[in-house]
This record gives C-alpha cells, sequence and structure tokens, in this order.
C-alpha cells in the first residue's frame, strides 16, 4: 500500500484552475520529487495535500485514510508534516521555541526529547544558536531550523517545499545531504524543487509537473537522462 | 508549560522530574498571585495615607487599565489579531456586574449604597458580580472571536468596532432603572426584558466597592493568567498565528480554536474591569462606555507597550492614564500635548516600549533584539 496517494486532484484559486487533475503516489521509504517551473503548481498541490487548501475533486489518501478536506492540524496528527515555502520560522520567538512549536501535537516528552536531540545532531549550527531570535537567523540557518522543526512533528512523510530557494549554492548541499540522511533513517520524503539538477541526484522517483498537470514520472535517474527533461529543466542544449 | 522547564540533569530520574515540574508550576501560579495580593493589601492601606485620596483613585484607574490592556494584549499582541470592540467587552461586563449588585442589595438590604465595611458581604457581592460579568463578556468574546477565523486586519477590526456601537445603541434603549425595593419584589420576570439599567442617560447609584485591594488583586489575576499563558505550549501556539498563520497550521495548531480561546479570554478580563469600573465612586456608567473612543485608549496601550509585552503594555497603561491627569495645569493644551507625545513616542519607539520583550529581559546580554518582519 502507497504511504501517499493522489488521485485526480483539481484545485482553483476563484476562477483560475492552479491543478488539472493530478495523480501521484509515494511509496515508504522513498524520496519522492515533484519539479517543474514557476506557477506549474507544485506548491499547490503540496498546500493541498497538508490541507491548507481544499481541493474541488478529487481524493488523498495517507496510510489508506482519505484526508482530503480535513483540517491541516487533524492531518499533521497523522504524521504528515510540511517544511512550508519561504520556511515559516517564527522570526520573533527563539530557535529552540521554534524547535518546541514543532512537537506541538505531541506530549510524549522523553520521546520529543530524544527527536530533538537527534534533528540538533542533524544540524549542528541549529544548536549554536538556540538562545537566539529565529529571525536572526541566517537564510540557510532558517532552513535547516525548519526542517529540525518539522522532524520534532515526527513526520511519517514529510514534505518540503523549495528547501533550496535563495541558498548559497553550498547551504544547498549541506541541505539536501541532511535530506538523504533522513531518508536513511526511514523518513519518507516528499520534495518540492525548482532546482530540478539538484532533486533529480536525491530522489529514487520524479513527476514533472508543468500548468497544472502530471506530464511525466519515472525513477529519476531515468528522467534526468531523459533529453526532454535536459533541454526543459537541466538547462542542457 | 513545562516545555520551557530547563533540561533537567540526566541523574534525575524521568519520574521524578514529572512530578516536581508539576509541583513547580502549581508554585509558579500560586506564588505570584499571593504576593500580588499581599501588594493590594499594602496599596489599599499605605497608598491613600501617602498620597492622598485623589491620587489615590488614579491608581485605581491605572490597575483597570493595566487589566484591560494586559487582556486586549492577549488578541492583538500575542494572536497578532486587530480587535477595537474591547470597551464593548468591558461595559458589557460592567452593565451585568452592576445590574447584580445593584438589584442584589436593593432586593436584600433594601437599599443600594454601599452596604458593610471592607471585605464584607457587599464587597464579596461585588467581587462575584465581576466574575459573572467576565463570564457574560466571554462568551460576548466568543461570538465577536468567530469572525476572526474569515476576516483578518482592517476587515477584524470593523467587526470588532461594530460589536462595540452595536452594544452602544442596544443599551441606549434599555428601561428606566427600579429605586424602590418594594416595586422590585413586585417586578414580573418580563420586566428584565428590557433591562431596566438606564438607557441613554445611564446606571447611576451604583453601590461604590471597588477599591484598590479589589483592583490589585484582580491584576495580579490577570497578569498571572497572561504570563503563564505567555510562556505555554498554549501561548506560543497563539505567539505562532502571530508569527506566520501558514506555518503554525503546518505545525499542527488549530488556528481557529486559537484565535477564538484568545477572544475569549480578552474578554473575560475586559468584562471584570468592567466590573470593578462599575463599582468605582463617582462613576455613572452610560452606553457610550461602550463606544470605540474608549477601546482606542486600550488599543493605544497595547501599541505603545509592545506588542506581546505584559509589562511593557502595563507600563503603558499606567503613563496613558496619569498622563492627562499630570498635564491638567496645562489646561487647554492637555489633549494637544497628550497627542504629541503619543505621537514621539510612536516616533521613537515604533517597536512599543519593550518591544515584543518583557522589563527584565532588557538587561545587558539577556536582551534580543527585535526581528522586524515583513509585512
Amino acid at each position: 500500500m502507497s504511504l501517499l496517494s493522489v488521485n485526480d486532484l483539481w484545485v482553483s484559486y476563484g476562477a483560475i484552475q492552479a491543478l488539472r487533475g493530478i495523480s501521484l503516489r509515494v511509496e515508504p521509504g522513498e524520496i519522492v520529487t515533484l519539479i517543474g517551473g514557476n506557477g506549474a503548481g507544485k506548491s499547490t498541490t503540496l498546500r493541498t495535500i497538508s490541507g491548507l487548501l481544499q481541493p474541488r475533486s478529487g481524493e488523498i489518501q495517507f496510510q489508506g485514510q482519505a484526508i482530503q478536506g480535513r483540517a491541516p492540524h487533524h492531518i499533521v496528527t497523522s504524521g504528515l508534516i510540511q517544511v512550508p515555502e519561504g520556511r515559516g520560522i517564527f522570526a520573533n520567538l527563539t530557535v529552540d521555541e521554534n524547535l518546541q512549536l514543532g512537537a506541538f501535537t505531541r506530549s510524549d516528552r522523553v520521546a520529543i526529547r530524544k527527536d530533538r536531540e537527534r534533528a540538533l545532531e542533524l544540524f549542528p549550527r541549529v544548536r549554536e544558536r538556540l538562545k537566539q531570535l529565529a529571525g536572526t537567523l541566517s537564510g540557510g540557518e532558517q532552513q535547516m531550523l525548519a526542517i529540525a522543526r518539522a522532524l520534532l512533528a515526527r513526520p511519517k512523510l514529510l514534505m518540503l517545499d523549495e528547501p533550496s530557494l535563495g541558498l548559497a549554492p553550498q547551504i544547498v548541499q549541506t541541505i539536501f545531504q541532511v535530506i538523504r540522511e533522513i531518508n536513511r533513517e526511514g523518513t519518507t520524503i516528499l520534495l518540492v524543487e525548482q532546482n530540478a539538477s539538484m532533486a533529480l541526484q536525491v530522489a529514487h522517483r520524479a513527476y514533472v509537473i508543468e500548468v497544472g498537470e502530471m506530464i511525466m514520472d519515472g525513477p529519476a535517474a531515468e528522467l534526468a537522462a531523459s533529453d526532454e527533461v535536459r533541454k526543459a529543466y537541466l538547462g542542457a542544449h | 508549560m513545562a516545555h520551557s522547564a530547563p533540561e533537567t540533569p540526566a541523574k534525575v530520574t524521568m519520574q521524578s522530574a514529572e512530578t516536581r515540574r508539576s509541583h513547580d508550576s502549581i508554585w509558579r501560579g500560586l506564588l505570584p498571585l499571593a504576593l500580588g495580593m499581599v501588594l493590594a493589601l499594602a496599596l489599599q492601606f499605605v497608598l491613600p495615607a501617602i498620597v492622598g485620596q485623589y491620587n489615590s483613585r488614579i491608581v485605581m484607574d491605572i490597575g483597570i487599565a493595566m487589566i484591560m490592556a494586559v487582556s486586549l494584549n492577549i488578541v492583538n499582541g500575542m494572536t497578532g489579531q486587530f480587535s477595537i470592540g474591547h470597551a464593548g467587552f468591558m461595559t458589557l461586563g460592567g452593565y451585568t456586574a452592576a445590574m447584580l449588585t445593584y438589584y442584589g442589595s436593593l432586593y436584600m438590604w433594601g437599599a443600594p449604597p454601599a452596604h458593610g465595611h471592607f471585605l464584607g458581604a457587599g464587597e464579596w457581592m461585588m467581587a462575584g458580580a465581576c466574575i459573572v460579568g467576565g463570564l457574560v463578556a466571554a462568551g460576548a468574546g466568543y461570538v465577536v472571536g468567530l469572525p476572526s477565523l474569515r476576516l483578518r486586519g482592517d476587515y477584524l477590526a470593523i467587526v470588532t468596532l461594530g460589536f462595540g456601537e452595536i452594544l452602544r445603541v442596544v443599551l441606549q434603549q434599555t428601561s428606566k432603572v427600579i429605586e424602590d425595593p418594594a416595586a422590585l419584589k413586585a417586578a414580573k420576570w418580563s420586566q428584565l426584558f428590557p433591562p431596566p439599567v438606564g438607557g441613554a442617560i445611564g446606571f447611576a447609584d451604583v453601590p461604590k466597592y471597588t477599591n484598590l485591594f479589589w483592583v490589585y488583586t484582580f491584576v495580579t489575576i490577570t497578569v498571572v493568567v497572561a504570563y503563564r499563558l505567555k510562556n505555554s505550549s498554549l501561548g506560543r501556539a497563539m505567539i505562532s498565528i502571530r508569527e506566520d498563520e501558514i506555518a503554525s497550521q503546518a505545525m499542527g495548531v488549530n488556528i481557529a480554536r486559537n484565535k477564538v480561546l484568545a477572544f475569549v479570554l480578552a474578554a473575560f478580563f475586559a468584562g471584570t474591569a468592567g466590573g470593578l469600573f462599575a463599582h468605582e465612586s463617582g462613576v455613572i456608567i452610560s452606553p457610550k462606555d461602550a463606544g470605540f473612543q474608549r477601546s482606542f485608549d486600550y488599543v493605544i496601550m497595547t501599541v505603545l507597550g509592545g506588542r506581546g509585552s505584559i509589562t511593557g503594555v502595563m507600563l503603558a497603561a499606567s503613563i496613558l492614564t496619569a498622563l492627562p491627569e499630570m498635564l491638567r495645569d496645562f489646561e487647554q493644551y492637555r489633549l494637544i500635548m497628550y497627542a504629541l507625545l503619543l505621537i514621539i513616542m510612536m516616533l521613537v519607539r515604533p517597536q512599543g516600549l519593550f518591544g515584543i520583550h518583557e522589563i527584565w529581559q532588557l538587561w545587558p546580554g539577556k536582551g534580543t533584539r527585535t526581528v522586524q518582519k515583513k509585512a
């Protein structure tokens, strides 16, 4: 059984049809990436899955349960966690408080402390800044904090929305390494990226989305080698 | 709440750490409460002798303003919404409490004037009435809070403003106060609609029970609750709504529930403040108290104090209540100076007196900069 399966998802913003029948599935243990240009509908797809947007029609199943139309906080409790685009850290709270909010839906203190320790091991730079206000961190550190915070919710499926956005190439490398590491430890990942070459390197499978429609899917390595993807997203001639 | 507790040393077993934390948290609530009540008692007996009746009255007004500003700060400062109808909740609580004590006194003792001495039956009746007033206001807070789920910013402000104005108009339609105990005993329940609370001229002859002790006891309760809330996981959830609604939802915060809860809590305390205000000597509560002018005074206090800073808005409430009194020497220029001082304060400290911080976080080494968030 797929961990997540999306069937024929239609979403609109008023009169604008943003998604036209998107389908995808994510198997346990995978890194799946969703690539595509600006305005293709990548973020819309993630936001609909996590309940921030309501679909017009279609079905979203997580662990075999239909979750479309449920409130975001219910979806979070079931283990589907999103790192929002633009990081969405709480600027006027300390890094530590941001992490505490990550575990907001949990009450198992012992396990939370363990997860916190693990998240800080993955991101030592975050540990150095625990008492600082989150808004004073650099862009890269904020992205690290956003991922660390999401880990504290103990995700079964972690959805990352453009983690490379606006970051220096070196930081992007670090973050993608950690994403791989998180996945190796058993967390399934759905990654939305504009940086297609990075995304295709770490992912097992990929979907290509264009103006609200899925145009291609397959193993990441195959897509990275295909002419169409290379021309459109990887800058090859 | 226990989330904010410092890391426990590794030696201590989890079990005992848990128990100790829960004891800690009870003490952290009760101790300040006891201290606050001792302070309130001290104010009651010492202050009038030192600064005189007139100034004591101003200190009492400051206390009521503090309750209003600290409670409004839960909505405007912590949760990041914009309510400008706080005086509406205050007036609703005030009228409810006044009605209870006035008619209660008339029924039981045959006359409305203050009954009994310090901490006597009358004062306890007033304290109970304040709490009932708070509960009624909280109910209204729930109703007014509901639109906050769909509206934000200016639009929500207009709804809250509308609440105060509607209440003002409704109160103007109420009927005359019943002054005769015999008439009260003969009155039928149907005469309660519309309630006999004086209509447009206001509700006069409310017994005068409010004193420094009661005001500062309620101030203490409000501040302790606000402070404990701010440092609890519930409070952090509210602050996260202010900081970034989408991220807050992504963390599993039920933003609908939290927004309404903020309104309900704030309205409760505003209702109790209204009760205290109604029983202050020399006050006739009238429908215009629910209007937007008074609401604006409290919004100014929270803005000037800094959003989310409890000590900041307490200081702002003190300054802005005392300032017009201190400027009395300037007679007709008084309000102009008040307005100018406000403008200057906003130019110099746009983030509020303490920003988002509490007073003790301002000492060197502990202080952290306020991060100005993008609009």
